[in-house]
């Protein structure tokens, strides 16, 4: 567990989901507290709904049933338009597939979302630069992302889901496309990085290595998220 | 299964999955096609029905004597009877009553020519020599619900005579307006004792046709001519031949941007489905067998939209036929009554045709995609690879400079072969560089703190073959709309000031022409010269003159013109100035056509049959005229009565005096002269108005082919649109993620949509006016054999510009917005 307990960022209670009435539900009765500079880990098997727990705290989709709470905000009181607008401000996003824009420049994706919040240029410059340096791309502002490896485009998208220094962090499955080396390095950085900014994390992954870079990890499972124990 | 049938299968499954794309791009080939078949099929209609005809009339003869519609002394027949060779001639009047062909023959001699004729009158032999008698085809009877026994008035000259409907022909065998009368009664009853119009000739067997032929013309008048029937039936055909091929050249606009709508639609699909063509180049399918394949979609695709489009182009064909006689614009195919054969032939070939263009279009992509290593389309990003990428400057420049040249070739047959082939070079030429300038421009755009704008702008300037493609069909379809708009519109100008010279009068007096005898005296002359109301009059002999055998008469215009009022009375173009000794021969002012037609230059002489002899005139300058494409020559009225002994007159221009009141003046006017429906007064207004109403009538179809080619480039941008859309599902998802909003998405493709159409209709606003300057100083000219000046129709081109502009943004949009709906969150976990 990371530094010492503060008020929880984000609570999850009670929440359910189920795609068909004919299938039982992908999450039921789901309870999650997450501190505000903590960063968890969350496993599974496949098809067990972590990625659909991902989607219900970033406010993509509504549940059944419960609650989800970030900073005290109801989030599935929200409509789309309020959802949209949180995520703009208080979320980063991490992808197994990277999702960097080909068209633009390594720096044009990472202050994406500061364009979307109106940061003035200089402002944006300068937190874009630092960023970059940051993740260990300091010359690599102008190159486009068809030059780059799929290490070094997930630390783009690790420095997007950064840059405006959001409350939380979420990422799903982001070393899922890498060797075993540059996967190590992108979990170590990612951590390094949202312990950096201040905020709270949740990875989603089916490695148990990739779950060792967190702080906590629960498994998520037909009965609930249920805590695991650390391992060495 | 053969591996080839198991891959074509794997290839064709992903129909399924394409259903909007590929039923817009067959939508488009359909429209092409149905387009292109619709025009061919009512012009073969129409022109079979001219050529049967013709035919039927001209029946065996082997040689056929013509003269202008006037006529020539009959003396002439004995001797063509007497000739060596000759196994039969019979005589013929043949003239125009009302719309009406009427052709008046002496059935003895008629049996030996026109047996299948003479086999329809035999029964009624004894009537057919009644001084009134007249037999109708169908049609005719038809037109003027006439049935046998009952009598009609038809207009000889200035006065109405009556005639009795003797029997009907048979309507399968003459199914144009006719009307067959014994030659004498026609004689007599159309002031035209002693005149011919045609002798039709019969050789015997083992006769030499040049030598007879030969003999003929040393008999023959200045003015008469002799030619074969098959140069005779198709006199029409070649008048008419220009018109019919401009039209059938806009239709292939509309083929040939469906064409383009294929290669856009199959290269966004290649390129759409990069991963799964790798897939199958990996699991063993050779790079020949992928390209077949490819290609083989599309001619697929092709063959579909063609027949779809022939069942279509038979439907308005029909439609057409019914509705407007066939008549397409031009005015003289018009076939009432016409019918549509089933053409199977026809059909396979433009079935053919349509397969073989989509499949030549969607070569291009299929070679790109097999071309591409398998490892490189398998990784992800590998998005901007297109024909387009390639930016084939040397080719465009290359196509744009043989455009140039070609512009400067004459014309073939008539034809304006090399224009044409010029205004495609150009085309394609200035579709290949539209990446370049393209992102020429983009990167000129300037920077703009809204996010969803500014990445619109980067997504354009990162995929500018994407984009490209996308414009390739709208920016042919446009830019061949805007020559066509320019075209029309200079020509419009023109016409209206041609009308403002030729028109300078208050009223216009005209005789209908009833059996081409219709005629003013010098009493009439005179009563309106000194009518109350009419301070002016000028008076005009206007006559057919046939020149060539193969050519349609000339215009001879007497008029009270001289040398010093030729340029009111005239739109001059060039004129020769006077040789130094004063006039040699008496001056003519020739049309520009006749510089085509007959060579003739100003300053030249021209040799013109007056009264049955040759007289030669010094071409004092070429003059504009609209009115009469097949050539028109003006003469002094007095040179023309002193060569002819005609004081008559068919025409005049009265200038009113003041306070005149123009509808008094005309029925004063009709009183006096009192010849019925003979007498046409019109005042200048209404015959312009008339005459510019006639003129937009002649250019409906034409707007209609341009405005269906601009659909399908529409078509084009939405199916790109909704292709490039569907491809950046993961963008728009991760996008969503990140906080962009709905409405900021839609924005962002508005954005896109809006700039691209933008850039793609100020492209094809300067392509269009580069293929301007060919249709006017190139295909109008070699078409048409008249002038015009080029004029810009600013306004209209800007309304259509904007339309167009945000018709584009709205599909981009509307196509886009299956991508927006969709399930972000679903797309961002899937690779791109």
């Amino acid at each position: 567990m990371h530094g010492t307990r503060q008020r929880a960022l984000l609570e999850v209670e009670g929440l359910s989901r189920r795609y068909r009435e004919d299938r039982p539900p992908v999450l039921a009765g789901i309870d999650l507290s997450l501190a505000a500079d903590e960063y968890l880990a969350i496993m599974g098997e496949s098809g067990v709904g972590k990625s659909t727990l991902l989607n219900l705290i970033a406010g993509l989709d509504r549940p059944d049933a419960g609650t989800i709470r970030l900073d005290g905000v109801d989030i599935t009181a929200l409509d789309d338009e309020g959802a949209t607008l949180l995520r703009r401000r208080q979320m980063g996003f991490v992808f197994q597939a990277f999702h960097v824009l080909p068209y633009l420049t390594v720096a044009q994706n990472v202050a994406l979302p500061l364009d979307l919040l109106g940061v003035a240029a200089q402002e944006r410059a300068a937190r874009v630069a630092q960023m970059l340096e940051a993740v260990g791309l300091a010359g690599f502002a102008a190159r486009h992302p068809r030059e780059l490896s799929g290490g070094e485009l997930q630390r783009v998208a690790i420095a997007r889901s950064l840059v405006h220094r959001p409350r939380l962090v979420l990422a799903d499955e982001p070393t899922g496309n890498l060797d075993p080396r540059t996967a190590a390095q992108v979990l170590a950085l990612l951590r390094e990085q949202i312990h950096a900014n201040g905020g709270a994390g949740i990875l989603i992954t089916h490695s148990v290595t990739a779950a060792r870079s967190a702080d906590r990890t629960l498994a998520l499972t037909a009965h609930g998220l249920v805590p695991l124990p650390a391992t060495p | 299964m053969t591996p080839a049938r198991t891959w074509a299968r794997l290839l064709f499954a992903q129909w399924r999955e394409s259903r909007a794309r590929i039923a817009v791009t067959v939508l488009a080939l359909a429209l092409g096609t149905a387009m292109a078949s619709a025009i061919h099929l009512v012009n073969r209609s129409a022109l079979d029905e001219f050529e049967q005809a013709a035919r039927r009339l001209a029946g065996e003869a082997d040689l056929v004597v013509r003269g202008s519609p006037p006529g020539f002394p009959e003396a002439l027949f004995a001797g063509v009877a007497r000739l060596d060779g000759v196994a039969i001639a019979s005589p013929v009047l043949e003239l125009t009553v009302d719309g009406l062909t009427v052709v008046g023959l002496d059935p003895f001699r008629a049996a030996g020519v026109q047996p299948a004729l003479f086999g329809e009158l035999a029964g009624n032999l004894r009537d057919f020599f009644e001084p009134d008698g007249i037999f109708l085809s169908a049609a005719a009877a038809g037109q003027r619900q006439l049935r046998t026994g009952d009598r009609m008035d038809v207009l000889a000259g200035t006065t109405t005579r009556q005639l009795r409907v003797l029997g009907l022909l048979d309507a399968n065998a003459y199914p144009r307006p006719l009307g067959v009368m014994d030659i004498a009664a026609a004689q007599w009853q159309f002031d035209r004792l002693g005149l011919l119009t045609r002798i039709d000739v019969r050789l015997e067997e083992g006769a030499s046709t040049a030598t007879v032929r030969a003999a003929i013309e040393a008999l023959l008048p200045a003015g008469v001519v002799v030619m074969t029937p098959a140069i005779d039936s198709q006199r029409v055909a070649s008048a008419t031949r220009a018109y019919r091929t401009n039209l059938g050249m806009l239709a292939l606009v509309a083929v040939l941007t469906g064409a383009f709508l294929v290669l856009t639609a199959q290269a966004l699909s290649v390129l759409r489905r990069r991963g799964s063509l790798a897939l199958l180049r990996a699991l063993g399918v050779t790079r020949r067998e992928l390209g077949r394949l490819l290609v083989a979609e599309g001619v697929v695709v092709g063959a579909i939209g063609a027949a779809i489009g022939v069942g279509l182009g038979q439907v308005i064909a029909y439609w057409t036929l019914r509705a407007l006689a066939g008549d397409l614009g031009a005015g003289q195919l018009a076939v009432p009554g016409g019918t549509l054969a089933a053409k199977p032939l026809t059909w396979l070939i433009f079935i053919v045709t349509g397969a073989l263009v989509a499949g030549l279009a969607a070569w291009l992509p299929a070679r790109e995609a097999a071309a591409r290593p398998p490892a490189l389309a398998l990784k992800s990003g590998d998005v901007d690879a297109g024909p387009a990428a390639a930016r084939p400057f040397r080719v465009a420049f290359a196509l744009i400079a043989a455009g140039a040249g070609l512009a400067f070739m004459p014309s073939v047959y008539g034809l304006p072969l090399f224009g044409y082939a010029s205004i495609a070079a150009l085309l394609f030429g200035g579709v290949l560089l539209v990446p370049s300038v393209a992102q020429g421009l983009l990167r000129a755009a300037p920077a703009t703190r809204a996010a969803p704008l500014s990445l619109a702008v980067a997504q354009l300037r990162g995929a500018p073959a994407q984009a490209s493609l996308g414009l390739a069909a709208i920016i042919v379809s446009f830019s061949l709309m805007v020559a066509m708009a320019i075209m029309v519109h200079s020509f419009r100008e023109s016409f209206i000031d041609w009308l403002d010279t030729v028109l300078p009068a208050d009223m216009q007096l005209r005789l209908q022409q009833g059996g081409n005898t219709a005629a003013l005296g010098e009493r009439e002359q005179a009563v309106i010269a000194r009518q109350d109301g009419v301070s002016r009059a000028e008076f005009r002999r206007v006559v057919p003159l046939l020149l060539r055998p193969e050519a349609a008469p000339v215009t001879l215009i007497a008029a009270d013109i001289d040398a010093h009022t030729a340029a009111q009375r005239l739109a001059i173009l060039h004129a020769a100035p006077l040789p130094a000794g004063g006039e040699t021969a008496p001056p003519v002012w020739v049309s520009e056509a006749m510089t085509d037609l007959y060579g003739v230059q100003a300053g030249a002489p021209l040799a013109l049959p007056l009264a049955g002899r040759e007289a030669v005139f010094r071409v004092a300058g070429v003059y504009r005229e609209y009115g009469r494409s097949g050539g028109a020559v003006v003469i002094p009225r007095a040179t023309y009565v002193a060569a002819t002994g005609d004081r008559a007159v068919n025409e005049a221009s009265l200038w009113l005096a003041r306070g005149a009141d123009p509808a008094a003046v005309a029925r004063d006017l009709r009183a006096a002269l009192a010849l019925g429906d003979a007498l046409q007064l019109r005042t200048t207004t209404e015959v312009r108005e008339r005459s510019l109403a006639n003129f937009d009538r002649a250019f409906i179809v034409t707007y209609a082919l341009e405005a269906i080619a601009v659909l399908i480039g529409l078509l084009g941008v939405g199916v790109t649109a909704a292709a490039t859309a569907f491809a950046r599902r993961a963008e728009f998802g991760m996008l969503r993620h990140v906080g962009l909003l709905r409405r900021e998405l839609a924005l962002m493709l508005a954005g896109e949509g809006l700039l691209m159409s933008a850039i793609g209709v100020v492209f094809a606003l300067a392509l269009g006016g580069v293929l301007s300057l060919v249709l006017v100083y190139v295909v109008n000219r070699q078409s048409f054999l008249w002038s015009i000046d080029l004029a810009i129709p600013r306004l209209q081109l800007a309304l259509l510009a904007l339309a167009l502009i945000c018709a584009a943004a709205i599909t981009t949009v509307v196509s886009g917005r299956a991508a927006l709906g969709g399930d972000a969150v679903r797309a961002v976990r899937e690779d791109w």
